[in-house]
Formats: C-alpha cells, sequence, structure tokens
C-alpha cells in the first residue's frame, strides 16, 4: 500500500479542495480521508509536502505520428510528454497515416502503444474508410479491439446521409461520434479567421459561422438519430449559442475546446508565425471570452491539447501553405492555470475539464480521487514560475506556440495506477 | 550601386515589376541576375528557406521577392542578411507600387494630401490596395474602395476607408481613380457572375468617369484586362490616363528605394 500524506486535495465533483490523505493499493484508491490515515508496515509514505494533489488529466484528440509519421512523434516521445504533462490517459487521435480505419491497423496501435509507454492510450477510430467520408468503418468491430469512440478528425463529413447513417449506426452500439464541426466550403483554403487581422496580413479567412453551420448540421442529424455526439472544438460564440440550444433540449451532446483556443486570440499570429496556425484558425478575443464563459456556464466541459507534432520543415514555409497544429501534452495544464491565475477558473473546475469530464464522457474509472477509482494522479505547484523553452520539451516535435512565454505551474509527479511515471527531478 | 549584387527571385509570373526591378538596378551599376521559379531549384522541391539561404551564401547586397503566400518576404528577411524588397507577397502588400503610385499622384496633381481616392475592382485579392490604403491614408488623403461586396475583404472599413459597391457613387467627386486588374487567378468559388456583368457595373469608361473631378486621374498597376475593369480607350487616353507615367516612375521608385537601402548598409 502507498500512503500519499500532506496533500491539498482537488476534488473536481465537489468542487472543493482540502487537506488530507490517500491510500492507495493495486493501483487503486482504497481510501481517502481529511483525517490522518494508519500506516501499516512495508507500506511506501509520500510526502506530498502541502502541494496539490489531482485527478491524473484524460487529454482528448492526441495525434500520436504512429503509424506513418514516427519522425514528428512515436509512442515513446508522446507518453514521456505525457508523464510530464500530468496526462495519465491520452484519448488518441486516428489521423494517422495509413488511418485507424480497421482493426487491423488498430490491433496493430494498441500492441506498439503498449509496448512503448505506461501512459495508458484509448484509441479512437475513424468514422468512415480513409476519412473519406463515403463508406462507414467496421464499428463493431473496431468497438471490440479497444476503440472508444469514432471521428473523421478535421475530415467533415459533407455527405449528410453518410453523417446521418454513421450517427444512427454507432447509437446502436451506444458509441460516441466526435465530429470537427467546419462547413468544409467556407473553410476550405483558410488559413486564419475573417477579420481586420486577416485582412491586414492578406490571408484567406473563414468567417466562424463556417462552425456554427457544420455544428446545427451535425446537431440536426444528432437529434434525428438519437445518436451521442462529441464536437472536439467550439471556439466561437455562434457555435456555443447553438451548443447551449441542444444542451437545452437534452439531446446527449458536449463540447470540448483546445487549449490553444482558450488562451490565444488571432492577433498571436503576429509576423505569421506559424507555430500558431491551429485547426480551426486561432479566433478573435470576443470567441475568446464567450469560451472562457461557455466553460464556466457548463457549454463546454472538456478541455484537451489537440496535441498535433508537426516537424520543422512542414512549419518553416509561408503561412497559408504551413501544416496546421501545435503539440500541447506537456503546456496543457501550465497554459490552463493562466486561467486560473486570472481568477477566471478555481481548480476543481481546472480539474473537472481535464479530468473529470473526459474520463465520464469516455467511459474510463479516473477522473477523481475517490474509493474504488482508478489511481491517477497529478501532485503539482500551481505557482511555480519558468519560461518555456521548447527545446526542452519531450515531444519530437516542439511546435509549441508557448515558446518563449511565461508560464506558472509545473508537474511534480504524475502517478498512473499507482504507479510514479514521472517525478519533477530536483524533487527527487 | 556598382559592385553590388541584385537578385531577383519571382516565384509569380511578372513582366512589369521584374522589368523595371531589373532596369532599376542596373541603371544604378548593379549587377542584377534573375532567378525564374521554373528554372530554380524551387521546382525541385527546394523550400523559400533554403533558397534564401543559399542565396544568402552567395552574399548578394539585396533580394527582391515575389511570392504567391503572403508573409514570404517576410520570412525570408529572417533569413538572411542583405536588404530584402517585397515585390509583391500573395494578397498582402506591394509597398513599391504604393510608392510609385504616390510619387505618380505627387506629380501629376502636385500635392499627395487632402485628395480623394477612389481604389476600385477586386479590392480582396489585391496586395496592391492594401499598400495604397495604408500609403495614401498616412498622408491624409480620403481613401474610398468600391467593388462588389464579394471581392471585399471582411472588416475593410476598420482602416479608416468609406465602403462603396456602385462605381458611379464612388467616383463622386474624386481626385484619383485607381482601378486594380480583375484577379482572375485568384478567383474561387462564385465571386462575380461573368466578365461583361462586372464590366457593366465595375467597368471604368468614360461615361462613369464624368462623376469625378473633372480633372481627375485614371490608375492602374497593370497588367490591364482591356474591357474587363477598364475601356481601352480610356486607358491610352493621356487625358485622363497616367498608367505610362506609373510605369516610368516605378523605375524611378525602385531606384530609390535601393539606393537608400545601400546607403543604409
Amino acid at each position: 500500500m502507498d500512503i500519499y500524506k500532506n496533500a491539498k486535495i482537488v476534488d473536481p465533483d465537489e468542487g472543493r479542495v482540502y487537506n488530507g490523505e490517500v491510500a492507495v493499493s493495486d493501483g487503486q484508491v482504497v481510501e481517502v480521508s481529511e483525517k490522518r490515515i494508519d500506516t501499516p508496515e512495508n507500506c511506501l509514505v509520500i510526502d506530498c509536502k502541502g502541494k496539490y494533489l489531482a485527478p491524473g488529466i484524460v487529454d482528448f484528440g492526441v495525434k500520436i505520428g504512429e503509424p506513418g509519421e514516427r519522425h514528428k512523434e512515436s509512442f515513446g516521445t508522446a507518453g514521456l510528454a505525457a508523464a510530464r504533462g500530468g496526462v495519465t490517459a491520452m484519448i488518441s487521435r486516428p489521423d494517422t497515416s495509413p488511418p485507424i480505419d480497421n482493426p487491423e491497423t488498430l490491433e496493430f496501435f494498441i500492441r506498439r502503444a503498449k509496448s512503448a509507454t505506461e501512459i495508458p492510450i484509448h484509441p479512437l477510430a475513424t468514422l468512415t474508410k480513409q476519412r473519406l467520408g463515403e463508406q462507414m468503418t467496421e464499428v463493431s468491430l473496431l468497438l471490440d479491439a479497444g476503440a472508444v469512440g469514432f471521428t473523421d478528425c478535421d475530415s467533415f463529413i459533407s455527405n449528410s446521409k453518410v453523417m446521418a447513417n454513421c450517427l444512427s449506426y454507432c447509437s446502436q452500439n451506444n458509441s460516441l461520434v466526435i465530429g470537427h464541426p467546419q462547413d468544409p466550403w467556407l473553410s476550405g483554403g483558410t488559413s486564419a479567421t475573417s477579420g481586420k487581422f486577416a485582412t491586414l496580413r492578406g490571408l484567406a479567412g473563414v468567417s466562424p459561422m463556417a462552425e456554427r453551420i457544420g455544428l446545427e448540421r451535425d446537431l440536426a442529424l444528432v437529434e434525428m438519430t438519437g445518436s451521442n455526439y462529441h464536437a472536439d472544438q467550439i471556439t466561437t460564440r455562434e457555435g456555443l449559442m447553438v451548443m447551449e440550444q441542444s444542451l437545452d433540449k437534452g439531446l446527449n451532446v458536449s463540447a470540448g475546446i483546445s487549449i490553444h483556443h482558450l488562451t490565444l486570440n488571432d492577433l498571436d499570429v503576429g509576423d505569421y508565425r506559424t507555430f500558431f496556425k491551429v485547426k480551426p484558425p486561432l479566433r478573435s478575443e470576443d470567441d475568446r471570452q464567450s469560451a472562457i464563459d461557455g466553460l464556466k456556464r457548463g457549454v463546454i466541459t472538456i478541455v484537451c491539447s489537440m496535441h498535433t507534432p508537426q516537424d520543422e520543415e512542414s512549419k518553416r514555409i509561408p503561412f497559408d501553405k504551413a501544416s496546421s497544429g501545435a503539440v500541447g501534452l506537456e503546456t496543457l495544464f501550465p497554459a490552463l492555470l493562466r486561467l486560473y491565475h486570472s481568477g477566471d477558473l478555481d481548480l476543481p473546475l481546472i480539474f473537472k475539464v481535464l479530468s473529470y469530464n473526459p474520463s465520464k464522457r469516455f467511459g474510463l474509472n479516473s477522473g477523481r480521487i475517490s474509493k474504488g477509482y482508478q489511481a491517477d494522479f497529478v501532485l503539482f505547484d500551481p505557482d511555480y514560475p519558468y519560461i518555456l523553452d521548447r527545446t526542452t520539451l519531450a515531444s519530437k516535435s516542439k511546435n509549441t506556440p508557448f515558446d518563449g512565454q511565461s508560464l506558472q505551474g509545473k508537474i511534480l509527479k504524475t502517478v498512473v495506477a499507482g504507479r510514479i511515471v514521472y517525478s519533477r527531478e530536483e524533487d527527487v | 550601386m556598382e559592385g553590388k549584387t541584385q537578385i531577383n527571385i519571382f516565384f509569380e509570373n511578372s513582366t512589369r515589376t521584374q522589368a523595371s526591378f531589373e532596369l532599376a538596378g542596373k541603371r544604378l551599376g548593379a549587377d542584377v541576375m534573375n532567378l525564374g521559379v521554373d528554372k530554380s531549384s524551387v521546382g525541385k522541391g527546394e523550400t523559400l528557406i533554403d533558397t534564401a539561404l543559399t542565396l544568402n551564401a552567395m552574399q548578394p547586397d539585396i533580394l527582391v521577392i515575389r511570392h504567391p503566400s503572403s508573409g514570404a518576404a517576410n520570412l525570408l528577411s529572417d533569413k538572411v542578411h542583405c536588404s530584402v524588397i517585397n515585390a509583391g507577397d500573395g494578397t498582402h502588400e506591394h509597398p513599391t507600387q504604393a510608392l510609385l503610385d504616390a510619387l505618380t499622384i505627387q506629380r501629376t496633381k502636385k500635392t499627395l494630401s487632402g485628395l480623394k481616392v477612389a481604389i476600385c475592382g477586386d479590392i480582396k485579392h489585391s496586395r496592391v490596395a492594401r499598400s495604397n490604403i495604408q500609403l495614401l491614408g498616412k498622408k491624409g488623403n480620403l481613401v474610398r474602395l468600391v467593388g462588389p461586396r464579394t471581392l471585399m475583404p471582411s472588416e475593410i472599413e476598420e482602416l479608416g476607408v468609406e465602403i462603396y459597391h456602385d462605381l458611379e457613387q464612388g467616383l463622386k467627386g474624386v481626385d484619383v481613380v485607381m482601378m486594380l486588374r480583375l484577379q482572375k487567378e485568384r478567383m474561387a468559388g462564385a465571386l462575380i457572375p461573368s466578365v461583361r456583368e462586372y464590366y457593366k457595373t465595375y467597368g471604368l469608361t468614360y461615361e462613369k468617369l464624368q462623376h469625378a473631378r473633372k480633372d481627375a486621374i485614371v490608375m492602374h498597376p497593370g497588367p490591364m484586362n482591356r474591357g474587363t475593369e477598364i475601356d481601352g480607350n480610356l486607358a491610352d487616353d493621356i487625358n485622363h490616363s497616367v498608367i505610362q507615367n506609373q510605369v516610368e516612375f516605378g523605375v524611378a521608385t525602385r531606384m530609390a528605394v535601393m539606393c537608400y537601402l545601400c546607403q543604409n548598409d
């Protein structure tokens, strides 16, 4: 048995932080108490030194370079980055090369994952073959092989009949469909959000309305088929409005957002800085504020890194041609703490959107430090200040927009199923 | 500029701008080299930065770049030691065009402030418009943009310009009419119904020019689509058109820019 003593425990479910102790055995939490827990012999005591102990982060939408782009990221480097970022479970994306659209590829993926990293990976599979939006994948076989949900990632299924059938079919298996709601015609060929900035920089811009159009289409089909749907990133006021209406109707839907859309805006692109090119493009400050508000009101329930490794070559070219995406496993937590330090979010809410909600949405037995839950924890100091140097990131790709920026908050320990998978050197 | 080396790299086809820069360099005595995209290793997959680094190693004094991507000149200038002149990047800017337009206006109108200038046509895809809006605005002129809503970039009014969708209205009382080329190669997705409809609504003709001031000048950055955005006869009419002056002043302007950069080395 291991006992974590002298910790400030963050409970996202009850929305409180309290001083307490946690006992772990066989990878599970066996006791949590505000009083002293008796320490039997042969028991490892971990002194948390008054720091915060919270449920480990469940990061949705992680792109791992395998198969196909191992030069950008491997299971090993992604796992290392996750451990250092306090991520104790990764929900991985299937937009690999080849895409994960059949059970054989998925089995290979899971086997590689298990042999290369201690951080559990819960894979998503594609909704249609080759992500072409035409032929449905073998949903049932993929579920048997271990898929936790289905998505064509940033490839919007423009054929509404195909999407309706996919939603309908998935609902009979009670499995989750994840959409990337962007009207493909409005967003095609664009690299910025339309507005004064895009106009001045001469970048082709997409109206925020593209998100609303995509979302309205998807949500109408969800209503028609009675299925279970998650929108990967809702980043605009327009999108939030539509989402809220569907929640009010009682549909089984949820919305997420990436850390980049929560903490950066379109002006951050500055002089064509390609590390700030993400999908959908960064939004206006008004939209960012709406998103924070949406988070507080529970319209957006999941914050993720949308970890997308890109090599230097695909970023060191003109902005409109550069690849989209940013790495985020290691920066998700400290970046989100910006909203804690600014007074927008408290720690229980932060772990609600990082751990508790995604765990629940994907049916994992984690996301809370409570008896019977898996012992996935992070021990952290929310105040530790530092300047991020991208070359120190564990990811194989270093494309982070937070390079050179001040961040506050460090992970001291990461625990997966009771095993300490990361411990900060100074702390060892 | 004797003994100085000027390299022109054009990733987009261009006759007048490239010739203008080449001539400007030669008149100043520089050694001028032209790199066309089809002949260079860019066709073999070399990236812009590698091309830049390679050229940089040859120690040029000035690089003149034109590129179809906005921000390309900016990217290049981060990687090389010499001066970089933006000869047009995507739909972003074309600064020497704005300078030569300013010189043309100054010479013909005898002033460069307090004027009413109408920039007409395909504003959305125009780097010339973006550079001119800034320069003319800074010098205290009233800038009007005239064009169909589909060719107007979003929130452009934030730049302190007036927007018109009716050419005759937009031309009322202006001193300068700046026509833009309809960039057919950048058109995607039903921006205008047809060339003939465009000419009817936004093509500059003698009748429409009546609405401008009597002494209004007509400009065009070239190359022109006669019968698309401008009546061919009007373009040739030296009583109104200063299009040939623009070309002439273009060389002088580029000579001045390069002189300035070399002196400040």
